[in-house]
């Protein structure tokens, strides 16, 4: 090298190299502008196929011959229950064929698609990689799924499809106004999950205020077991348990008014006590030593091996941590501890809602068999076989009789019915993912719960985020 | 014999001229096109919208926080890695003591080290970080069990999930996986250093410290340049956006608060997670613009008389 690579024109010099480095380092740039070619590129092969004419057996008119093209998140759910349905689609229109692509790359695959005109007909929008709902409703990317809800149902043709969803599932597919956008399939339970097990051999019953938790904590901590361990990377599993607390102690209201983005929403006292009480955890020291370093996995995986006694999480756990749970854990989950008797709402409230959302997009080729194909998924066969096989509930009101349920699944089942009307709902994650996830997640909570900034400051913080969100006008806002 | 040169020039030129502009130059175009548009990526239609997303970025205090640690990675990693493998490859290649009918040698087991070093080359920049990301775990990871083996129980830092740590754990995976290459550059430079060169410094006894930077170094200069701009670029783009992506904290990597997002990690995200694709080809021309004038200052700072030997 050396003189070599310098003589006048020879070989490759000094310079060259550095243009042709500065060329192979702005590759982000270049990669944005293929992506941004897309958007230009043409709006071909969007047409429809041809819709089927209407009978009693195929209310939604779906045409008998055309290909279905369905992309399922492939995630703590896993794949089976939708092959499943799709059989009864192929059996029920057996000259149409089902493409099924299921993905963890939700976002990877489908935005060139959705930009491109030619989505597919059904979708799990799900996962990580969750494409922004709000985005795609406000650019009018979505299919209004009333058809489909005033649709009979499979299981008694005199009842319509809305009918037999569980309560508050429809109006969650709702962003303003009457169209339904969304269809949530699976009813998740969120709240404190823990080992009965575990907590027994402690000689203690799940505490209802948090006295009773700290007492719990402090008993564990004797004899070596962390009270809480939480996913540390992803902090917003914290509210799973924290935002119904908010609502327990202070009302529906303060949720409200936190999801509405109301100025100082997050000022209320309420959300104070419930942020000082998990603060408390933290300067005890009952979280689990590292928690804040942890994956959503490895922290159930501590959790599992009775290393922390509880956990903020869905009902998705039972399936998502299967594989480390031991045979006799006793899985259960709790609606959360509020602060003392005096709280607004009785013991007992907890967050269910939809989980899993499935769109039909509104350029899709064959929307009607996208309807239809969520029609089959909530029928009562189709639910009992997702509940049986992957341990949740899904919108469907029932379709638990005559299954064994796993210790989980009965215990959040025992929860909702705890619960009763007290079931709180908060929208943040679904209408705000960045300010949820990232911000009031990862900076604010996952900060407080690290030990790293105090109550007072996170809710300043919070409230500074949330205020930023409001005010920013590229982001759609959505109200109560 | 000047005939036709250019022509000649030309006709060879002109085929990956225009794919470089098809390819590189209209994209780049592009990309500064959408940042003056809503565009959200999720849909064909999009409307002009001026510098909205340049004065919003310029408020964006994330955007700061990216564009700071950017920064920091395009200034201390080429410096840490630069300066480890150039001390590497002098002890392999010039720095051993000694031996008889040697003027210059390594030290013991060169070419094992030459392997060992460049090892971690072969693996893809996210296996690399994967494995890290093990390593890293604050609960049953390898260093924190390491620290418990030799007794420092006390000390569990949680690595990737403390703000303070976390940058530097992810720069520490850099220079590991890429000191190696480096190593194997300059010791293919010091290769060509004519060894009558070190005889004669020997002969005039100077030790290894002073044989390094008046021979060794100076000699090598192109070379590390090179590398330098090289190293800086790779910190920039796409190899900080994979380690940040995959190892640190957060919904899509990031860092808890913040602390780890770079430049290139930022446009992905607004772009595949927040649906604001024109936002992200703003920061991308951020980029763009960070990236060029790092090139540009480190060719001012490194003009120098080249040496001909």
């Amino acid at each position: 090298m050396g003189s070599t690579s310098a003589h006048n024109g020879e070989g490759l010099g000094r310079r060259d190299l550095i243009k042709r480095s500065a060329a192979i380092g702005l590759i982000s740039v270049p990669t944005m502008g293929f992506l941004s070619a897309c958007a230009s590129s043409g709006d071909g092969g969007n047409e429809k196929v041809e819709k089927g004419t209407k009978s009693d057996k195929n209310p939604l008119g779906v045409n008998e011959s055309a290909p279905l093209e369905f992309v399922l998140f492939d995630g703590g759910f896993g794949q089976q229950y939708a092959k499943d349905a799709i059989k009864v689609y192929e059996t029920n229109y057996p000259k149409s064929q089902v493409k099924f692509t299921p993905t963890q790359k939700i976002t990877t695959t489908l935005q060139p698609r959705f930009n491109g005109g030619t989505p597919p007909d059904l979708i799990d929008n799900s996962g990580a990689e969750q494409m922004d709902m709000g985005v795609l409703v406000g650019q009018k990317q979505l299919a209004d799924l009333t058809p489909l809800l005033d649709a009979p149902s499979i299981d008694d043709p005199s009842k319509k499809v809305r009918d037999t969803l569980r309560p508050g599932i429809v109006e969650m597919g709702q962003f303003e106004g009457d169209p339904v956008w969304i269809m949530y399939y699976a009813y998740t339970v969120y709240g404190v999950w823990y080992s009965q097990k575990l907590l027994d051999s402690l000689d203690a019953k799940y505490p209802e205020t948090w006295d009773e938790m700290l007492a719990v904590c402090e008993k564990a901590k004797k004899k070596g077991i962390a009270g809480w361990t939480y996913a540390g990377k992803y902090p917003y599993y914290v509210p799973f348990s924290l935002y119904p607390m908010i609502g327990k102690v202070g009302g529906r209201e303060v949720l409200d008014a936190i999801d509405n983005l109301e100025p100082k929403a997050w000022e209320h006292p309420a959300v104070k006590a419930c942020f000082e009480a998990y603060y408390e955890l933290v300067k005890k020291g009952y979280i689990l030593q590292g928690t804040p370093g942890l994956d959503h996995i490895q922290s159930q995986t501590a959790w599992t091996e009775g290393k922390a006694l509880f956990i903020p999480n869905g009902s998705w756990v039972e399936n998502e941590a299967a594989k480390t749970m031991p045979a006799d854990f006793n899985l259960a989950v709790s609606a959360p501890t509020g602060i003392d008797s005096s709280d607004k709402l009785p013991f007992g409230t907890i967050w269910a809602s939809g989980g899993e959302p499935f769109i039909v997009p509104a350029k899709a080729k064959n929307q009607e068999g996208g309807l239809e194909q969520l029609r089959i998924m909530l029928s009562e066969a189709s639910s009992k076989n997702f509940t049986k096989s992957v341990k949740s509930l899904t919108a469907f009101n029932g379709g638990t009789d005559g299954i064994e349920l796993t210790p989980g699944l009965k215990s959040g089942v025992a929860a909702l019915e705890k619960a009763g009307q007290n079931v709180v709902n908060p929208r943040l994650q679904d209408w705000y993912v960045a300010l949820q996830k990232e911000k009031i997640g990862v900076a604010g909570l996952g900060e407080m719960m690290a030990g790293r900034a105090t109550p007072a400051e996170t809710i300043k913080k919070i409230q500074k985020y949330a205020d930023e969100a409001a005010k920013d006008s590229s982001i759609k806002h959505y109200k109560h | 014999m000047q005939h036709g040169k250019y022509r000649f020039i030309v006709g060879f030129l002109a085929v990956p001229l225009a794919l470089y502009a098809l390819f590189v130059i209209w994209p780049f175009i592009q990309a500064i096109y959408y940042s003056f548009t809503d565009w959200t990526g999720l849909s064909p239609e999009f409307g002009m919208v001026g510098f909205d997303n340049y004065s919003r970025m310029l408020d964006d205090e994330v955007f700061w926080k990216s564009v700071q640690h950017s920064l920091t990675f395009a200034v201390v990693l080429p410096l840490v890695t630069v300066g480890l493998a150039l001390f590497f490859a002098f002890m392999l290649n010039v720095g051993g003591r000694r031996r008889k009918g040697a003027a210059i040698a390594g030290v013991r087991g060169s070419s094992f080290y030459k392997i060992v070093y460049f090892f971690p080359q072969v693996l893809s920049i996210a296996i690399v970080a994967l494995l890290f990301q093990f390593a890293y775990n604050p609960n049953s990871g390898a260093i924190n069990s390491v620290l418990k083996g030799v007794g420092l129980g006390s000390i569990q830092p949680d690595w990737l999930g403390d703000p303070d740590l976390a940058l530097i754990c992810v720069m520490v995976v850099l220079v590991w996986s890429t000191v190696g290459f480096f190593v194997v550059l300059f010791s293919a430079g010091m290769a060509s250093i004519p060894r009558d060169f070190y005889e004669a410094a020997l002969l005039d006894g100077a030790n290894r410290f002073t044989t390094f930077f008046k021979i060794t170094l100076p000699l090598l200069w192109d070379t590390v340049q090179s590398g330098w701009i090289y190293m800086g670029i790779l910190a920039l783009g796409a190899e900080s956006f994979a380690v940040v992506q995959i190892m640190t904290v957060g919904p899509n990597g990031g860092g808890p608060d913040f602390s780890t997002i770079v430049l290139p990690l930022y446009v992905y995200q607004k772009a595949f997670r927040d649906g604001q694709a024109a936002y992200a080809t703003t920061i991308g021309v951020a980029l763009l613009l960070v990236t060029l004038a790092f090139a540009a200052v480190v060719m001012k700072l490194g003009r120098r008389e080249r040496l001909e030997f």
